[in-house]
């Protein structure tokens, strides 16, 4: 099978890349100086240098949740002192949230296809798009700075009044977090005003990919709640700083108004983090079932239902705070809206599956790892809602591995999932499919043996963020701590097999998943303004795999 | 199979009336997950295998879901998750709902211990003694950072926050000792911070009682035979009638009935009050501690805001003492009206 034969099999594809590769170099070819790279306006750089950056950040919040787990092998200290430890888990956190799964997706693969998915040569606004970068790395390196010099042990809650209280170094690397907010509704504001006013012709709305409507959703979280974030993260530095007494009882101040603050960016956060992941999940299922989304209308406003019942779920963290039955009673049931609305992703994309053509390729292995994880960690989020069930879990493992499951475990397979589906499309190179089904694998069982003993240990009654514990949580601690050495073990793997590819893998087709997606209507990698010749022209929804002039079956069901 | 269950979940014993009811709705959302997620992953298996690719370049037929088929997507959940609010609230609300006739125990968290203390008099540092087959009212704040007051054989748990108290209850269904977690991050020792409920039977509780009587009586003659201490009042309503009294309570609210510069004491706890804003509230233990440390935030129709704060002046177990005293000032009348609800009364 040749590159070239295809390409030609695909309706809508350009032309042999052969053809104009002279005059229309790949972007990754187009400029090779460091200042080519590091000034660049173009999209797919600022996507590329975007997921360097937040795979460095990965790295890094990884290495902390290792000591944290390994410190907790043992009921007693193991490891580290309960200082360096509660800075560790404090870390991981921030450096997770703040530095990897809220820029991950949008930043590296939402810049990067958002304007090939809608037929534009960039975003709206390229030079908007390359400061978010730099606010991102400014906001970084302030926060790293901190944590080198003091560290914080607030944990990635920022709890008053412990927060404004504590000798650690608070200041820095909230006032990094401060200016990383900034970069997230830079991005947002850009896809959100790209979204609108750049769709190509015959892009309807309600032809854009779902990755599309994934992301607007998302920008729209980005853009309304993280102002909320930025004036609260400034309160608690000016109170660390200057004792304005906002949030501390001391000086006559609420440390609950504090809570209902952060949570109401916080909350809608975890949707900043999931949402994309659905997108890309809706691609690749998409692709690898070469079927048309089944209830893409459905997919698609479930995306804004999430975005908007998120905003009015937040009380649902403050269970046990003294909030009031009636508020408890009113949070619950939005929170159970937001499962209501996975769950109609959860099935259309069970359904799309149905009358398919399975291609069980590694990104479509993280798809199955993904749906795992939602539905498990989705319902566990349901359960929570109850209220009353919250009251025993509340604070204690089970909340740690929830979240984990859904907010990461999602967010991860999407992520390992994109790289592997688009890593073809921005790369040109293709990877060794037998080791990435193999570390998708250890990856998702790594990621079960992790988090499994710790829902367990959160019925059993295990608080979160001990750094001793009783002796009779010991087995199930031992248990995800070998987890997450199996979890460690298989990034390492697809850390190995991705850097060679990108070095010596052997050049991939420019479609060689022949995906009917619209990001692979031009050559991959593309050249730097994206298309080449005439438009393309969109005459059929996304990822329409119908023979041509075969007759539609209305329903099936 | 309630035991079965409660090991495979790894959960701890049922050690109280909560435990029970949260447990059950537990397992019902234990079974109803594990179906659906089975229905779900059969499904998804099944169309792998049944709908894999053939050929290289495979097309497919369109396929959209009828409108029925997503009504089902929707209701089918919306359904179960509806069935589980309607019984895990009204769990909730059972657990936020203190019976009137519930024994009352100050709670108080500091870095890092627990302290009790008994309207009664003995106070206790990480060690909660309390009768079994009796419901126990917490009344819980935190002297500091804010803390969580976790009981996992009694699935309960509220936050202990600095300047207000909170509430909880429980009745514990079978003697025995019963480790007290906290579970809001709040240091250094964190994890250090543990105590105990120690449960006791009816008999074994009034020996209990007794004892404590004694030392405290003992404690009291011991502490008026030492000349340098102040006498320490072993009822929390006598150290708030001397507290009250120090800070200067009393310059502007009588224990008489009469109304001065702010509302009288008198009566006060249980009463309804009608705010400046219009609002009408119950006074409890939460508004009458506000009130000391936000005089302004819930201010009773008709007074001025003049009080000052006492944010900072008094400490958790003076201001407990304080709300006990002004608990005790009733008069017969006040609770005679059918409209205002159940009150909680103390017990004496």
């Amino acid at each position: 099978m040749s590159p070239s034969s295809s390409i030609a099999a695909e309706p809508g594809a350009v032309p042999a890349p052969d053809e104009h590769h002279e005059h229309h170099p790949s972007y990754l070819v187009d400029g090779t100086t460091v200042k080519s790279w590091l000034l660049t306006l173009d999209h797919k750089r600022i996507g590329v240098m975007y997921l360097i950056w937040v795979l460095l950040f990965f790295l890094i919040g990884g290495i902390y949740a290792l000591v944290v787990r390994l410190e907790l092998l043992t009921p007693g200290p193991t490891l580290i002192d309960a200082m360096t430890y509660n800075r560790a888990f404090t870390m991981h956190g921030v450096v997770m949230i703040f530095l990897f799964m809220i820029p991950a997706i949008p930043g590296a693969f939402g810049n990067f296809m958002l304007p090939l998915m809608l037929g534009a040569k960039d975003v709206a606004f390229p030079r908007l798009n390359l400061l978010s970068l730099y606010l991102l790395l400014t906001g970084a390196v302030i926060a790293i700075w901190g944590m080198i010099n003091g560290g914080m042990d607030t944990g990635w809650t920022f709890y008053t009044p412990y927060s404004t209280h504590t000798t650690t170094t608070v200041a820095p690397i909230l006032f990094g977090a401060f200016i990383i907010g900034f970069s997230s509704i830079a991005t947002g504001l850009n896809f959100i005003v790209t979204t609108h006013t750049m769709r190509a012709p015959g892009i309807t709305w309600w032809k854009m990919p779902l990755f599309v409507w994934a992301m607007y959703a998302t920008a729209c979280i980005q853009v309304l709640a993280t102002p909320v974030l930025g004036l609260v993260l400034l309160l608690v530095v000016g109170e660390h700083i200057f004792h304005f007494g906002i949030f501390d009882p001391a000086q006559g101040g609420d440390p609950v108004l504090f809570q209902h603050l952060f949570w109401f960016y916080s909350h809608p956060a975890v949707y900043i983090m999931v949402l994309p992941a659905f997108g890309v999940m809706s691609e690749v299922v998409a692709a690898f079932s070469r079927k048309n989304i089944f209830g893409y209308r459905a997919v698609a406003f479930s995306s804004l239902g999430i975005a908007f019942v998120g905003f009015f779920a937040w009380g649902h963290h403050m269970f046990v705070s003294g909030q009031s039955t009636f508020n408890a009673g009113v949070f619950a049931v939005l929170t159970m809206l937001v499962g209501v609305f996975t769950a109609i992703k959860v099935f259309n994309w069970v359904g799309t599956v149905y009358k398919g053509a399975v291609d069980f390729k590694t990104p479509f292995a993280y798809f199955c790892g993904f749906l795992y994880f939602t539905v498990f960690g989705g319902m566990t989020g349901v359960a929570f809602a109850t209220a009353s069930l919250d009251v025993p879990w509340h604070d204690t493992y089970f909340v740690v591995a929830h979240f984990h499951f859904i907010m990461v475990g999602a967010t991860i397979m999407a992520f390992m999932a994109a790289i592997h589906y688009w890593f073809p499309k921005m790369f040109g190179k293709m990877y060794h499919e037998g080791w990435g089904l193999v570390s998708a694998a250890l990856i998702i069982l790594g990621f079960n043996a992790t988090f499994i003993p710790q829902f367990l240990l959160g019925n059993a009654g295990m608080p979160r963020r001990y750094y001793e514990y009783p002796e009779r949580f010991e087995t199930l601690n031992v248990a995800s701590t070998a987890g997450a050495s199996l979890l460690a073990f298989g990034f390492l793997i697809s850390a190995i097999y991705l850097t060679y590819a990108l070095v010596y893998g052997r050049r991939a087709a420019s479609n060689p998943w022949r995906s009917r997606g619209y990001e692979w209507m031009t050559e991959s990698p593309p050249p730097t303004h994206n298309f080449v010749g005439p438009q393309p022209t969109y005459s059929e929804e996304p990822h329409f795999y119908v023979e041509p002039k075969k007759a539609e079956v209305p329903d099936a069901v | 199979m309630n035991e079965l269950l409660n090991n495979i979940l790894f959960l701890p014993e049922q050690a109280s009336t909560f435990a029970e009811r949260v447990d059950n709705l537990h397992y019902f959302v234990v079974s109803v997950t594990m179906l659906s997620s089975l229905a779900v992953g059969t499904a998804a298996v099944f169309f792998f295998f049944r709908y894999r690719k053939r050929k290289p370049n495979q097309t497919t037929e369109y396929v959209v879901p009828s409108v029925k088929t997503e009504f089902l997507f929707v209701s089918l959940p919306l359904f179960f998750f509806l069935t589980w609010f309607v019984i895990g609230f009204r769990d909730f609300v059972f657990v936020s709902t203190p019976p009137k006739d519930a024994m009352d125990v100050y709670v108080m968290g500091k870095q890092w211990m627990w302290k009790f203390s008994y309207p009664e008099g003995p106070n206790g540092v990480n060690v909660l003694h309390v009768p079994a087959n009796r419901p126990v009212r917490l009344l819980i704040t935190s002297r500091d950072v804010l803390h969580s007051f976790f009981v996992p054989a009694f699935r309960i748990k509220m936050d202990a926050v600095p300047g207000r108290y909170t509430q909880t209850w429980f009745e514990a269904t079978k003697p025995g000792t019963y480790q007290i977690l906290c579970t809001e991050y709040c240091g250094l020792s964190h994890s250090k911070m543990l105590g105990e409920v120690v449960v006791l039977s009816p008999e074994e509780w009034d020996a209990w009682v007794k004892e404590q009587r004694k030392g405290a009586l003992q404690n009291r003659q011991d502490a008026l035979a030492d000349l340098s201490l102040e006498p320490h009042p072993a009822r929390m309503a006598e150290q708030g009638q001397k507290v009250a009294a120090e800070v200067g309570c009393f310059k502007c609210h009588t224990v008489n009935g009469e109304p001065h510069i702010g509302p009288t004491f008198l009566g006060m706890y249980g009463r309804t009050e009608t705010l400046d804003t219009g609002r009408d509230i119950r006074v409890d233990e939460a508004w009458i501690t506000q009130s000391m440390m936000d005089p302004g935030a819930h201010l009773v129709a008709g007074y001025p805001n003049v009080m000052p704060t006492f944010q900072g002046k008094l400490t958790g177990p003076q201001t407990a003492a304080i709300v006990e005293y002004i608990k005790t000032l009733r008069t017969p009348d006040i609770r005679t009206g059918a409209s205002q609800g159940p009150t909680y009364e103390p017990i004496q």
